[in-house]
């Protein structure tokens, strides 16, 4: 039954209502979220493998006929994401009691993290513009919530900053999608992406093109719109860093994939060349960033640049093989933040400090946590077996069959100084000498904080092992996404 | 610190919170064929209840209206996702509207949709939402 379609966005929904009731009673409310997150998780890994299996869900919410109502489009490629947002929401509720403090715990804490995956989730299966809108806006105002929480300086600081330019890109994610209903009389993407073809004046839609990719570039923290990024994503709570690291930038960049694949795939000469360019400029920008820092939170954050770099540079190349670099690499990506934040959230915690010049030999005292982290950074980097590597090969691949030198050039060079920045942590902070381990009383609770880490750590190197069995779904998400007649025909049914 | 004597604001309050209320409920249900709707009836609902506030003050009101309207706004959503939900027990898809006449005592015959179940839950959603920010601003000394 197509109804399927909207339980991932609406148990999240339904789950924070209810602990919302019950947010004073810290204990139960922690582990009904846990039983709410993992029941979550399987209802939507069946959806998945219902997916996978069937074909592409749609949901015309309210039995209202496709162009005129709202759909919900459950095709692979959402589903594939989706079903990552919850492995993550599930490794982050079971960190959350470890880093969080009471109080913030019951100051709605978990309203506000599952109105997020709620957000999430809408904005990857929706198939409406406006509706898009709707779900940046309702992961966005969760996001705002979370930011604050806890109530530092500099909490309050970053968040201002980061209020206000989410305000501003909205704004004009608003204007420009009145400027598209203006030209193609739609906000339905099927029907967009059929009138589009239609329209005479093709040098408006490039131009509402580009401005759906500032939109949206702002949200994925491209090149030159990046620099709110950094310290926004490590002044909160870890778990909460890791949830953004993990998920926001991730939605721009589908949304990115989704409406230039879809929709504005009339003048790729002119808009994805530009993405090339971009990407390359967003990984050196990103990688400068992310060497010349040693606060260890500052590093991991700003690896998520080069990072949405190299899926741009995928959607920049537009062949099967490049997309589906794309895709995996952003499986891939969205897995291993949210693993890097939360060992770095948890490196943090136990030595008591972020700064690496402060810390040394912490090997000694948390060899778990130590080896953990060692592990996401060559995942991280894409060293051979691991899942890194597979999406950046497909990634290479695509770039040399259309023979843009420059671009793997940057890509190949970029890796090395992410592997760099990400063994520097390593090195520097758990090599060394012994000291005397900074806080004690701490020591209980990081060791239990590596259990979710190494947990979402071991899907991500199966993914990297295992690709033979992934990389087939992959692929097959590719094809459909480099055929747009295929989404057109499942949503309005011609 | 002496009291002002508001009676004149007191009295007056009593009357026009009356109407405002009154007014509220209408655009509330008005809402289907007529400007209006849980939105802004909520907020006049709110502003209602406000007026009263300032009239009054804080601890005679928690007296008389004893809500914690934090409260309110998750029983709001859970009205409004309820609805959506009750559309897919019936094996229609999410958020699938029904409505039907009935004959009802005073007002004959009249259509009742489920639509109006969504915007109470709106309504209430917006009044929690609307007390909340209001409330915790005007407590806020410290």
């Amino acid at each position: 039954m197509s109804n399927l379609t909207v339980l991932p966005i609406l148990l999240p929904l339904v789950a924070g209502i209810i602990v919302a009731f019950i947010h004073k009673k810290t204990t139960l409310t922690r582990n009904l979220s846990k039983v709410f997150a993992v029941v979550n998780f399987l209802i939507v890994g069946w959806v998945f493998l219902h997916v996978k299996n069937q074909g592409t869900l749609v949901l015309e919410m309210g039995s209202w006929e496709a162009p005129f109502g709202i759909v919900l489009v459950g095709d692979l490629l959402a589903m594939t994401l989706v079903l990552t947002t919850n492995i993550i929401a599930v490794a982050c509720v079971f960190f959350a009691p470890q880093s969080l403090t009471e109080k913030e715990e019951s100051f709605y804490f978990y309203t506000f993290f599952f109105m997020l995956i709620s957000g999430v989730s809408g904005a990857f299966l929706t198939g409406d513009l406006f509706n898009l809108f709707v779900f940046f806006e309702v992961l966005l105002m969760a996001s705002y919530g979370l930011i604050v929480l806890g109530n530092g300086k500099a909490q309050l600081r970053e968040s201002i900053k980061y209020v206000l330019i989410n305000l501003f890109s909205s704004m004009l994610f608003v204007t420009t999608i009145a400027f598209l209903y203006s030209v193609v009389g739609t906000v339905n993407m099927a029907q967009a992406a059929q009138r589009v073809q239609e329209v005479e004046q093709q040098g408006v839609l490039t131009t509402i093109a580009i401005l759906f990719f500032f939109v949206f570039a702002t949200k994925a923290a491209v090149f030159p719109l990046y620099y709110w990024l950094p310290r926004p994503y490590i002044s909160p709570n870890p778990v909460v860093s890791a949830l953004f690291g993990a998920l926001l930038t991730k939605v721009g960049v589908y949304s990115i994939l989704r409406t230039f694949t879809l929709i504005f795939n009339h003048e790729v000469g002119l808009t994805h060349s530009l993405f090339i360019y971009l990407a390359a400029l967003t990984m050196i920008f990103g990688v400068i960033g992310a060497i010349s820092t040693n606060n260890i939170k500052l590093i991991v954050a700003y690896n998520i640049i080069p990072a949405v770099g190299f899926m741009l540079m995928g959607i920049g190349i537009f062949t099967e093989v490049s997309i589906s670099g794309t895709i995996y690499y952003l499986v891939h990506d969205m897995i291993i933040k949210g693993v890097l934040f939360l060992l770095v959230g948890a490196t943090a915690y136990v030595a008591g400090t972020s700064d690496l010049r402060k810390m040394s030999g912490l090997i000694h005292h948390y060899p778990v946590l130590g080896w953990l982290f060692f592990l996401a950074s060559l995942v991280l980097a894409g060293i051979p077996p691991f899942s890194g590597f597979i999406g950046k090969l497909q990634l290479i691949r695509g770039g040399l069959g259309e023979e843009e030198i420059m671009i793997v050039l940057v890509a190949l060079l970029s890796s090395l100084l992410i592997l760099f920045s990400m063994i520097r942590i390593f090195i520097r902070g758990y090599w060394g000498d012994k000291i005397e381990i900074p806080v004690p009383e701490r020591e209980k609770k990081g060791k239990k904080m590596a259990l979710p880490a190494a947990a979402l750590l071991t899907l991500s190197v199966l993914l990297g092992v295992g690709a033979e069995w992934f990389f087939p779904t992959i692929q097959s998400i590719s094809q459909y996404i480099m055929d747009p007649e295929i989404y057109i025909d499942s949503v309005l049914k011609e | 610190m002496t009291r002002t004597n508001d009676i004149i604001l007191r009295t007056t309050t009593t009357l026009i919170a009356f109407i405002l209320l009154g007014f509220s409920i209408y655009l509330f249900f008005a809402g289907h064929n007529a400007p209006g709707g849980g939105f802004i009836g909520g907020l006049m609902t709110s502003a209602a209840i406000i007026l009263m506030y300032m009239a009054y003050g804080i601890q005679a009101m928690e007296k008389i209206l004893p809500i914690n309207f934090r409260q309110i706004i998750p029983v709001g959503l859970i009205i409004a996702a309820a609805t959506g939900i009750g559309g897919m027990i019936f094996n229609a898809p999410f958020l699938t509207q029904t409505f039907a006449y009935f004959q009802l005592p005073i007002l004959g015959k009249t259509e009742l949709a489920t639509a109006l179940l969504f915007d109470l839950g709106v309504y209430l959603a917006v009044v929690g939402v609307t007390m909340t920010i209001i409330l915790t601003i005007a407590n806020d000394r410290g």
